[in-house]
């Protein structure tokens, strides 16, 4: 993992005494709330429905266990007891107040974590794999990268001021767990025929009201033009893109007004102008890269009987194994993901015991590291075989031990009228309530792979466009009602959901869901085909004859 | 209106000239870039430094050949959340070298004025009760930076590199 240096920790502590000065302001009536908000929403505090919110940044999603329980303070002190994991890789909590916020942001500095850039009109905090590192197959662990990218985006002299917020995700995998093509950059690590790293740039995708997939604008931007190339992307849209109205402010609108040729055109030119502003010297690409070298892993036999006995004798951890563990590039390790999805649970919460106790298993059993995912479960990347009977065991007791990545119940969902300004329509009951309907595992083994992705506004913070079933809610004349979408992805194959048709209101919309999925069932070539691969073979029609059709 | 520039509070030598308004007699004057467009000859063509007011949608590069007769181009920030001006600063002193005064007018936030440095913005029309401490904080808030920057300082990235 990256390690601060005294330049790193100096900026976030200047950062935080700036906050504390801009809060003392707010406090004493010198700054309005309207002068206040961009200063605030750059720290990551919005204010909510009914309180504060801080948004702290868990850069491209690795995380240790020591700032792991850093996160269980602030949810204990500061909080009510727990903290919301998001679909960016953040972690948010509810109830901060106001004059507590910079000693939050304080105690945070103190493990090297921030809230700088969660939100605002600026380069968001950089998202990449959980799977970093470890999975089988990548071309290169794309963290390094992710860490250059935060920081050179971070206070950004020119790009804090841009027309709308701007999101970069990076994977170093050709199976994409970071979404990259529903991002305003996205990045591929690639290597060309030379053998030399290099990166595929995407561009102007993005979710919200619009849902448009990504372009790929450059085949190979070699690394030591990443930042420049970069700059250039940001500047044509830093000065062409839209500001007359907040909705068609982002890259994605004026990537698609303008057309990628002429846009790519512009940034050419000025990528052709600026080449070798921005340096990224090999000594920094190798003292960063040397963070990230691989742990100390023993070498192991690439099976384990313990383990194998452990999945043959016990029904409950074979069914664990099955959907939250994974290939693992080392020998005799593997990759456990921890979900966040347990019954009557918001999708993503975690208790502040919780977060202790996941902490001290990634000690123990995980090589000391933690991951968060845009699905809003956790990773422990380096488990032993060995070991994961025993981590399923800790998992459990703590609450943690839900057998579901993957499946129905591993919704994404975001808080929704619950919690949120913006929303529209509840989306944490609906969750719940689905998550009570297909309670039965082995129903839910029965659908196999399947994602659900609900938001509570067109925002689409939960992702609903890219849900194999996404769930949007509107208000419909003050009245909740839901849309259906299907055939939504945000993997490497990425697709936009399409939606059935009239919405739902709230008390048939668990129904919907199953009769899409009773009608899938009903349609599928076998188990082995998913939802989503039977979808995309039969389309919309069947499924909205069922939903429509009966009433 | 108060011009600040190095934190200080300093007179202003410059004129805002209005679009229909006479030219004062050998004042130094800024003009927007439809008057400039309109008189251009006749601006440049006077015994008196000229300067020329951009709006945020004004690029520097549609008056690219003429920046070497102007001596300060003021831009203006119609709300504190059009960033263009960033961008044009920059443009001004990278890509055309640009090294007469540029100055922000509009709507400029105490907290804004750090990046508006780095920039390249060094001189900024502000309200009478703009407090000048938020100059002095400017100069320290950040000690060191990640990105380059027309300041010429050395990035981070430079120091840990020596």
């Amino acid at each position: 993992m990256y390690r601060y240096d005294e330049f790193d920790q100096q900026a976030v502590d200047e950062r935080v005494a700036q906050f504390r000065g801009q809060v003392g302001r707010r406090l004493k009536g010198e700054l309005t709330e309207d002068q206040f908000k961009p200063l605030r929403l750059m720290n990551g505090l919005y204010l909510q429905l009914h309180a504060y919110m801080l948004r702290v940044a868990i850069p491209y999603g690795t995380l240790s266990p020591r700032q792991m329980r850093m996160l269980a303070h602030v949810a204990r002190k500061y909080d009510k007891g727990y903290g919301h994991f998001t679909t960016r890789q953040n972690i948010q909590y509810n109830w901060p107040r106001l004059v507590d916020t910079p000693d939050i942001l304080a105690d945070l500095a103190t493990v090297e974590m921030h809230g700088i850039q969660t939100s605002g009109n600026c380069i968001r905090n950089v998202t990449s794999d959980p799977f970093s590192g470890v999975a089988a197959g990548e071309v290169e662990d794309p963290r390094p990268w992710c860490e250059i990218i935060r920081q050179w985006s971070s206070f950004h002299p020119e790009f804090s001021y841009l027309p709308r917020k701007f999101k970069i995700a990076v994977t170093g995998s050709e199976h994409d767990r970071a979404a990259i093509k529903l991002h305003d950059i996205g990045i591929r690590v690639v290597r060309n025929a030379a053998g030399e790293t290099g990166f595929e740039f995407w561009i102007g995708g993005g979710m919200g009201r619009t849902p448009i997939i990504a372009k790929k604008i450059r085949d190979f931007v070699p690394k030591a033009d990443l930042l420049d190339y970069a700059t250039a992307c940001l500047r044509v849209y830093n000065e062409l893109g839209r500001r007359d109205n907040i909705y068609k402010a982002r890259i994605k609108i004026l990537v698609h007004e303008m057309g990628l040729e002429k846009y790519s055109a512009l940034v050419d030119e000025e990528f052709a102008r600026s080449q070798g502003t921005v340096k990224l010297p090999d000594a920094e690409i190798a003292r960063i890269q040397a963070y990230f070298a691989p742990p100390a892993y023993e070498t192991l036999p690439a099976t384990s009987t313990a383990f194998e006995a452990r999945r043959f004798e016990d029904k409950g951890f074979r069914t664990f194994v099955r959907t939250n563990v994974h290939a693992h590039k080392v020998p005799g390790y593997a990759i456990v993901s921890v979900s966040l999805k347990a019954p009557g649970v918001a999708p993503g919460d975690a208790s502040a015991d919780q977060m202790d106790a996941v902490a001290d298993i990634a000690e123990r059993y995980s090589l000391d590291e933690l991951r968060v995912t845009h699905e809003q479960n956790l990773v422990l990347p380096n488990v032993k075989l060995d070991d994961l009977y025993t981590v399923w065991k800790q998992l459990s007791a703590a609450g943690l031990g839900s057998a579901n990545i993957g499946l129905i119940s591993d919704i994404i969902c975001c808080p929704g009228l619950d919690y949120c300004d913006l929303a529209n329509a509840r989306s944490i009951p609906i969750a719940d309530e689905l998550q009570q309907r297909f309670a039965d595992l082995e129903r839910q083994y029965a659908i196999g792979s399947l994602k659900i992705k609900m938001s509570g506004c067109i925002n689409a913070c939960g992702h609903h466009h890219v849900g194999h079933i996404g769930i949007l809610g509107v208000d419909k004349h003050g009245k909740e009602l839901y849309q259906l979408q299907l055939g939504g992805s945000g993997a490497e194959d990425a697709s936009i959901g399409q939606i059935t048709g009239a919405g739902f209101p709230p008390e048939r919309i668990v129904g919907a869901v199953e009769t899409v999925i009773e009608t899938y069932l009903s349609l599928r070539h076998g188990d082995a085909e998913t939802f989503l691969d039977c979808y995309r073979r039969v389309g919309l029609a069947p499924f909205k004859a069922a939903l429509y059709e009966a009433r | 209106m108060k011009l600040v520039k190095n934190a200080s509070a300093v007179a202003d030598d410059w004129t805002h000239v209005a679009d229909d308004d006479e030219l004062p007699e050998g004042k130094a004057v800024v003009v927007s870039l439809a008057r400039f467009r309109a008189d251009r000859d006749k601006l440049v063509g006077r015994n008196a430094p000229l300067g020329l007011r951009l709006k945020s949608n004004e690029a520097p590069s549609s008056v690219a050949e003429d920046l070497g007769r102007i001596a300060l181009v003021a831009l203006e920030f119609p709300i504190f959340r059009d960033g263009r001006g960033y961008s044009h600063a920059v443009q001004l002193r990278q890509r055309f070298g640009f090294d007469g005064e540029i100055r922000a007018v509009g709507d400029v936030l105490w907290d804004q004025i750090p990046h508006m440095i780095r920039c390249g913005i060094d001189g900024f029309e502000v309200g009478d009760d703009f407090p000048l401490a938020a100059f002095e904080e400017a100069r320290t808030v950040f000690t060191r930076h990640y990105q380059p920057d027309v300041t010429g300082q050395p990035t981070i990235l430079e120091l840990r590199h020596g």
